[in-house]
């Protein structure tokens, strides 16, 4: 009749089957906030090579995008950028007032279109390899 | 319903019982337990269809409860059967000690908000045949449980009383009689927002508010709303309400998760009307114009 029960689990991030667009906008556009927040720390790292010469930052490149995982963490990298803009856009327009109705149907369309921009950008980043 | 159905032949036993010893009484009461049960088997078994339901059990007062658990009991569907139908049943039928709240049975008093299915829901709004089955019923999330389906609403309370949920102004007509008179296009404005019937759903489906205690919630945003719109309260009144909903756990602290408007049993839009009332602040510290 009767089974144990902790209670505990209606509490955390175990119920994200549950979870509607809004929350996963939310969720998502702070991962990606935070990619985004580490990423900057890399991109200052490998731009300031560019200090040195402009031999010391070409060579630098060239070095990087020879190895396979980075042309992958580029794609992961666009994906998450598009994301949070087009997440960014509809937070706009939530912020705005204007058209909070369809906000669930502007965060589908955001991932939608995520996806197929970085599908989109597949050979641009591994091609050539 | 299903509450009227015991009694009947409990008030003939009663007045039985009355002249006969306790020990008369107290197997009077096995035999009306027992009737019972057997009403209870009879109407399952006449049931053309029965659905289980997954009820959380707790009571820290009584020894066998105080791990909390899910009871099962098999109720018979009945078509528009609600889930406060359902629970009902299951009280008068199988176990008289599950305790929840409830009591217009039409969507107004806001006593019987639940969790049902993962979600926040009036149990009296929401129709069994819409569940998925085995329906689960759980207290509110992200609120103390008392007993059973009960929560403590005394946070959800605070939080309302605090933003002044009530009309207040300094620009009284002159007349004695004058009416205090709203027009149509403010009136409906505020429409929804005074749809609000302090269920607390709102509320316990708000992920900021479950980690931040001060925050005034989704509830008492859209009161502060309700009130700061009206024209008849006059500006400084507005201001004034403005100061309450600006401050570090009022508005600021939504981030317009939605959970809160999906969850609402009236269909208010409670985030629209968080985010008006932030636009509201800021134009009015701005103050350019």
């Amino acid at each position: 009749m009767s089974q144990s029960y902790d209670r505990g689990l209606i509490e955390d991030f175990g119920r994200w089957r549950e979870f509607s667009a809004g929350m996963w906008a939310w969720v998502l556009h702070k991962f990606t906030g935070w990619v985004l927040v580490g990423y900057l720390f890399t991109h200052i790292a490998v731009l300031s090579t560019a200090t040195v010469d402009g031999g010391t930052y070409t060579a630098t490149l060239q070095g990087l995008e020879q190895v396979l995982v980075v042309r992958f963490l580029e794609v992961g990298l666009l994906a998450v950028a598009v994301f949070h803009i087009l997440n960014g856009i509809r937070l706009l327009f939530v912020d705005l007032g204007v058209g909070l109705g369809s906000q669930d149907v502007a965060f589908y369309v955001a991932l939608v279109l995520t996806a197929a921009i970085t599908v989109a950008s597949i050979p641009t980043f591994l091609g050539g390899f | 319903m299903s509450t009227q159905i015991p009694q009947e032949t409990e008030t003939e036993t009663e007045t039985d019982v009355e002249q006969e010893s306790s020990q008369a009484r107290r197997v009077s009461a096995e035999r009306t337990r027992a009737g019972m049960d057997q009403r209870a088997e009879d109407e399952l078994s006449d049931a053309d269809e029965t659905v289980e339901l997954k009820v959380f059990r707790y009571d820290p007062e009584v020894e066998g409860k105080k791990e909390p658990r899910f009871d099962s009991f098999e109720v018979p569907f009945t078509k528009g059967m609600t889930v406060l139908d359902a629970l009902i049943f299951a009280r008068d039928h199988f176990d008289s000690s599950l305790t929840f709240r409830h009591s217009c049975r039409q969507a107004i008093c806001g006593s019987d908000a639940l969790f049902v299915n993962g979600s926040q829901r009036l149990g009296c709004k929401t129709q069994m045949a819409d569940l998925e089955w085995p329906v689960r019923v759980e207290p509110l999330p992200h609120a103390e449980v008392v007993k059973d389906l009960v929560v403590d609403m005394e946070h959800f309370y605070d939080q309302m009383e605090s933003v002044e949920p009530y009309f207040q102004t300094e620009e009284l007509p002159s007349g004695e009689l004058d009416e205090q008179r709203q027009d149509r296009a403010n009136r409906e404005e505020i429409k929804m927002s005074t749809r609000c019937i302090w269920c607390g759903a709102c509320m316990s489906s708000c992920n900021v508010a479950a980690g931040d205690n001060e925050y005034l919630g989704p509830a008492a945003i859209n009161k502060a709303y309700r009130f700061a719109m009206d024209d008849r309260e006059g500006e400084d009144m507005t201001e004034h309400r403005l100061n309450i909903i600006e401050q570090e756990h009022g508005v600021w602290r939504c981030q317009t998760q939605f959970s809160c408007t999906e969850v609402c049993p009236k269909d208010i839009p409670l985030t629209e009307h968080i985010q008006e009332l932030k636009r509201e602040a800021v134009k009015s510290n701005l103050k350019f114009w």
